[in-house]
């Protein structure tokens, strides 16, 4: 399913995110071996790979929750975390890579509410704090998103009090109190049970609907398929191939990308097969107690 | 299987009503009566021993109580001496804390030594130190140019090139000499403890503050640092209680002006030792009540959103020891 608006203006504009080379290591494993992604204003990317492929690594190097060891990250046509002065890079001050930040919203895999905060105050303490909002204006503003993920009567309740897939939704809006530009989801639904992963992937897809630009980790497929324009397959530190969901889902043209969709969908049919065993069990053995008397 | 089932039916086998509430009797707990009972005996006899032994003479203790002067280092000494102390001992240790734990070296180093410092003397003696060593040693105190006086005479300039001086002489033995001793102590204990609670926040909790583009310092105030509160609370009242106690070391600056000497003066005046002691034992008994009390509030208001004593309810004691209601 192709998405929404203008997908041909994406090749003249400067793109919103730009990484060259960046390369990455945690102490001798380098876990980012030169990627090179451009990501357009109002494009959905979901990134695809398996563990340790890097795909998380990279997202947390687009707003420098991580460093790179190499290459450039720009955001918006800004270099990421350095000054370029005359040829010389500077670090940048953390007042200034916390300026950088704030146009850039994250989802985290394990929400990362504030606990000791109610859901209203989660979202209004970054937009109060940092933008100076009045508290007015940023109540106002935070009843609103609320409201458009679902939970305008969840707002004095504690993140304690709140469901996985609610704390998510919070958390989406929470990030979306910035007004970011683009926003950065890492596995927002892996930490969910089954049942609550469609409310969480249904806000964001009202997201991208909206012309949102969001670059997703996730293991979800049919999201992938059905929201994103590009999906990016990523192994051993290097993106393998990218291209139309349909494309490289469907009809992969890498041996890795083959291998990781098989094993992807033998496992979710595995899954599916044990949960039915189980149910017939349960019910067999319910059956047989009536039965018996 | 139906053999076994009894008449009547039984939701085993599918006949009969289907089980209702639940109404169980308790699990019985004899031991929890035998154990009151001995107890009472216990404070029936200790209680006896108050009324027919007259070297206890709590009137007496209770005039103690109620003197001017133990009032008066009641309120100075041991009162305004702990709040002062633990006021200096908390701010100054979640600095030392956040100190230790930035990634500027000079900082982390300047904490690490304060810290081992504070520790390693007893406060007795560092209270005697600060009383009679510090005035012996520098008199008074220049603020001045660094090293001006040394210059001026080398230079032969008239003015030396300081600006104010400090007597330390008449300084040492106030109350307030005595508050930045044990408050500095103190520190030392509370950066510890503000460390552990600080490394207790979760990490994510500074990256989500991170990406939502809080500076550190906003995210230690209002994001890390509040949740951090939670682990210091309780260790921070434990500190407190000690404090009430250690006001008592006061004497070795030495000042006069709190409770336990003055009821110890009391004592040796009028040679009744006895009721003056428990002058003061009741005097500490009751501040350190009213502490533990405030602690429980702190307590409940910091672990909000955490399921904190007091949200979560508990049965009585009466009916725990009945065995009715929970599990217990």
């Amino acid at each position: 399913m192709a998405r929404r608006h203008a997908p041909t203006q994406h090749h003249t504009d400067v793109p919103l995110v730009r990484a060259v080379n960046v390369t990455k290591s945690f102490h001798d494993n380098q876990v980012l071996k030169g990627i090179d992604i451009d990501v357009h204003a109002g494009e959905v990317v979901s990134l695809l790979g398996p563990s340790g492929s890097g795909k998380t690594t990279f997202l947390r190097c687009i707003n420098m929750l991580e460093s790179i060891d190499g290459g450039r990250i720009f955001v918006d046509g800004e270099l990421m975390g350095y000054e370029d002065r005359g040829g010389t890079l500077h670090h940048l001050p953390d007042k200034a890579k916390a300026a950088q930040r704030r146009d850039i919203g994250m989802v985290f895999q394990r929400f990362n509410l504030f606990p000791h905060m109610t859901a209203i105050d989660n979202l209004m303490e970054a937009p109060v704090q940092v933008k100076g909002l009045s508290k007015r204006d940023a109540r106002e503003r935070a009843t609103e998103l609320l409201d458009k993920v679902g939970l305008a009567d969840k707002a004095d309740a504690y993140p304690a009090q709140l469901s996985g897939g609610q704390q998510q939704r919070v958390a989406i809006a929470r990030a979306l109190a910035m007004e970011p530009k683009l926003m950065l989801f890492d596995e927002p639904t892996s930490a969910l049970d089954p049942e609550l992963v469609g409310e969480v992937l249904n806000v964001m897809r009202d997201l991208a609907q909206a012309g949102m630009t969001m670059i997703v980790v996730t293991h979800e497929m049919s999201f992938a398929r059905e929201v994103c324009d590009r999906v990016v397959f990523m192994d051993g530190g290097v993106v393998v191939e990218q291209g139309d969901p349909a494309q490289v889902m469907v009809n992969p043209q890498h041996e890795r990308t083959r291998q990781f969709l098989r094993r992807l969908t033998s496992e979710q049919h595995g899954d599916q097969g044990a949960d039915i065993g189980a149910d017939q069990g349960v019910d067999h053995s319910a059956d047989t107690g009536v039965t018996n008397s | 299987m139906s053999s076994v089932a009894p008449t009547g039916g039984s939701p085993v086998d599918g006949t009969g009503e289907r089980p209702g509430p639940i109404h169980a009797r308790p699990v019985p707990h004899p031991w929890r009566w035998v154990a009151l009972a001995l107890i009472a005996v216990l404070v029936a006899m200790l209680i006896s021993s108050f009324v027919t032994n007259p070297k206890w003479d709590f009137g007496f203790a209770l005039q103690v109580m109620n003197f001017r002067p133990v009032l008066n280092g009641l309120l100075l000494g041991t009162i305004v001496g702990t709040i002062g102390a633990m006021i200096l001992g908390v701010g100054l240790g979640i600095v030392l804390a956040i100190m230790r734990l930035s990634s500027n070296p000079v900082l982390a180093g300047v904490a690490a030594v304060y810290t081992w410092f504070f520790r390693s003397i007893p406060r007795y003696v560092l209270l005697f130190m600060i009383g009679t060593g510090i005035g012996y040693l520098y008199p008074h105190v220049d603020i001045g140019v660094p090293f001006g006086q040394q210059l001026a005479s080398a230079l032969g300039w008239s003015n030396d090139l300081t600006f104010w001086q400090v007597d330390i002489n008449a300084f040492s033995t106030t109350l307030l000499a005595g508050i930045l001793g044990l408050g500095f102590s103190e520190a030392a204990y509370m950066a510890e403890i503000a460390r552990a609670g600080i490394l207790s926040v979760d990490r994510g909790q500074t990256e989500a503050a991170q990406a939502l583009g809080m500076p550190p310092s906003r995210t230690m105030m209002r994001v890390v640092l509040p949740q951090a509160m939670r682990v210091i609370v309780p260790p921070t009242g434990n500190e407190t209680l000690a404090m009430v106690k250690d006001t008592s070391l006061l004497t070795a600056i030495p000042i006069g002006t709190e409770l336990f000497y003055q009821t110890t003066i009391i004592g040796q005046r009028t040679l009744r030792i006895m009721p003056t002691l428990v002058a003061a034992i009741a005097w500490y008994l009751i501040i350190c009540s009213i502490l533990m009390v405030g602690q429980y509030y702190l307590e409940r208001y910091f672990g909000r959103g955490f399921g904190a004593p007091g949200q979560t309810k508990r049965d009585s004691t009466v009916k725990r020891l009945l065995g009715v209601g929970g599990s217990h």
